[in-house]
């Protein structure tokens, strides 16, 4: 599925990055040694409050929450591959941090819940930014 | 006058507080609400700022006061439903010409600002106060009911307006680009509708407790019942059709396990409300309908969407503030009017309340008794979003319509309408207030 392509910004260019490079990367408190995701320019865990920021990479492995089937998308680039998954993935290091998936490759409304997942590298359709998916394994 | 928006300290967050300081010093008088429509038709005595000024008349009359007598105005100045006026667009300036603008052009069609209604309402002579409480009409009321409390205001305002435009909602801007800048890229690539998050915390509920979609139906149809009699409302008044069990099961998906009729119809629409203190609520034409308490909730979900548990969570911490600020527990209920778009976390609310009882994965085979407004069990009387369309504010005004007698045929009957509850929108960030017929 052809998604948007993201334009990195200060806050997520390191996480692009890593991407670009077949890594997974979270956004980690030196302070409290937290993870948190989405990146935030503060540790937002716990009243933390740390601007002491940095970038640890995970395992890139995780598992499905849940999920919905989207049938009526607002993005207009994925409207005709309506209808399709979007489960809520949780990484193997932190059951808190959740990234979305279409998970490629996975029958629509066909959701093993509670399944693990790996991450890859997804391309965009245009220019050279990857995203992160998730694959059932 | 400069209006800013009300600071942190007018919310009541914080379980602990013990009882609201202002606990039945502050009352609810005079109702107003404007037309509906679907869409706006481009006409000035249609848009947002005219239906705003029509319902705030309608209010102070309703409450029988000199519209010299009031002295504060709070509103939220956001009036899109998801439509906005996408840049570049030519502005109709018959319509900006017609009323006394603002530097805004958009201010009255696109928008509503305390200045364009001051400027735009003469007889509004003595306004001394004004705020804004961002969001929508639940925290518009929060801060009003503080303010009166506070006596920054005796006769206030509280005013949403909404406006919705042509076209399809959340479809044009950002969403039909090729790109997609900053941090929002990393959910909303995914292409998940407004529904979604709801879609998946109720999805995780049925998983946890299993429990399925089908048994929201009785609600989802009780709440279409509830709204054809909300003479105010959409569906009321444009499409008088009721919903069966049938057409609720048959209804296309959203973001499955969301519907269509899990979803509400955006619309135009706006309602004020004449807060006021106690002791000058009995000067009023209305009888006086006491806040007992307001209480909010700002929690921020962990990560991209709130799961169940942090729903479950908080609802319940909500639940505890609410109650403790009023001085009062679940079993002094008469009614619950808390947010119902979207319909499936209704019971998100409800179960965080303990509503009659109802326990965490509960709610849905509550939904299966009689919750209807005759029942000794109403829930959601108003109808909501769902019976009467995106206002987020049919909740309140049953509220204070029902303590007040004034309901019609929806007033509940199985028990006297003595307290009720409201507020929403979110499971995890709203606010509430806590309405009663006596001060105590």
């Amino acid at each position: 599925m052809a998604k948007q392509t993201p334009i990195p910004d200060e806050l997520t260019g390191p996480f692009y990055k890593a991407l670009n490079e077949g890594k997974l990367v979270v956004q980690s408190c030196n302070a409290c040694n937290k993870l948190q995701h989405p990146p935030k320019p503060v540790c937002a865990k716990d009243g933390c409050g740390s601007s002491d920021l940095t970038y640890k990479e995970v395992s890139g492995r995780g598992t499905i929450y849940n999920y919905g089937v989207v049938y009526d998308c607002p993005i207009r680039v994925l409207q005709e591959d309506q209808p399709f998954n979007v489960a809520v993935i949780n990484i193997d290091e932190d059951s808190d941090i959740q990234f979305y998936s279409h998970l490629p490759g996975t029958k629509v409304d066909d959701v093993p819940v509670g399944g693990a997942v790996q991450m890859i590298a997804e391309a965009t359709a245009g220019g050279d930014q990857k995203i992160v998916e998730w694959k059932v394994i | 006058m400069v209006t800013e928006n009300a600071p942190d300290s007018f919310y009541r967050t914080k379980l602990g507080l013990g009882v609201w300081e202002h606990r039945g010093k502050v009352a609810a008088t005079g109702i107003g609400h404007s037309p509906t429509s679907r869409r706006w038709d481009g006409k000035a005595e249609t848009s947002v700022g005219a239906f705003a000024i029509d319902s705030i008349r309608k209010a102070i009359a309703d409450a029988g006061i000199d519209p010299s007598e009031v002295d504060g105005l709070v509103l939220d100045a956001t009036t899109t439903t998801g439509a906005h006026w996408e840049d570049g667009a030519p502005i109709p300036m018959d319509v900006v010409n017609s009323w006394n603008a603002t530097d805004d052009p958009l201010d009255g069609i696109a928008k509503l600002s305390a200045e364009w209604i001051i400027k735009n309402m003469p007889e509004l002579t003595n306004v001394k106060f004004t705020m804004y409480g961002p969001g929508c009409m639940s925290r518009a009321l929060v801060v009003a009911a503080q303010a009166v409390g506070d006596g920054l205001t005796n006769n206030c305002i509280v005013l949403k307006g909404w406006h919705n435009l042509e076209g399809r909602y959340y479809q044009g801007g950002a969403n039909a680009l090729d790109t997609r800048p900053g941090t929002a890229a990393l959910s909303t690539l995914w292409g998940t509708p407004a529904s979604y998050g709801t879609a998946l915390q109720f999805a995780a509920y049925c998983t946890k407790y299993g429990k399925n979609h089908d048994m929201m139906a009785p609600f989802v149809v009780q709440e279409r019942a509830n709204g054809l009699l909300f003479p105010e409302g959409f569906w009321a008044q444009h499409r008088p059709e009721p919903l069966t069990i049938e057409d609720y099961l048959a209804a296309r998906w959203i973001a499955k396990p969301a519907n269509l009729y899990d979803n509400d119809i955006p619309i135009m629409a706006t309602a004020a409300y004449i807060f006021t203190t106690a002791e000058r609520a009995k000067d009023h034409k209305q009888k006086p309908v006491y806040i007992l308490n307001h209480a909010s909730s700002r929690t921020n979900a962990k990560s991209l969407t709130p799961s169940l548990q942090e729903v479950e969570d908080d609802t319940y911490f909500t639940g505890q503030k609410i109650y403790e600020g009023a001085g009062i527990g679940p079993d002094d209920l008469s009614f619950e009017n808390m947010y119902d778009g979207f319909t499936l976390f209704h019971q998100f609310h409800m179960e965080g309340l303990r509503y009659r009882g109802v326990q965490n994965g509960e709610a849905l085979d509550f939904y299966a008794t009689d919750i209807s407004p005759e029942g000794k069990n109403p829930v959601s009387p108003s109808g909501g979003n769902a019976g009467s369309g995106r206002t987020r504010f049919w909740m309140h005004t049953d509220c204070i319509q029902q303590i007040q007698g004034r309901a019609g045929e929806r007033a509940i009957t199985g028990v006297k309408p003595e307290v009720g509850v409201s507020g929403g929108p979110m499971p995890m960030g709203g606010d509430f207030i806590v309405w009663s017929a006596t001060p105590n």
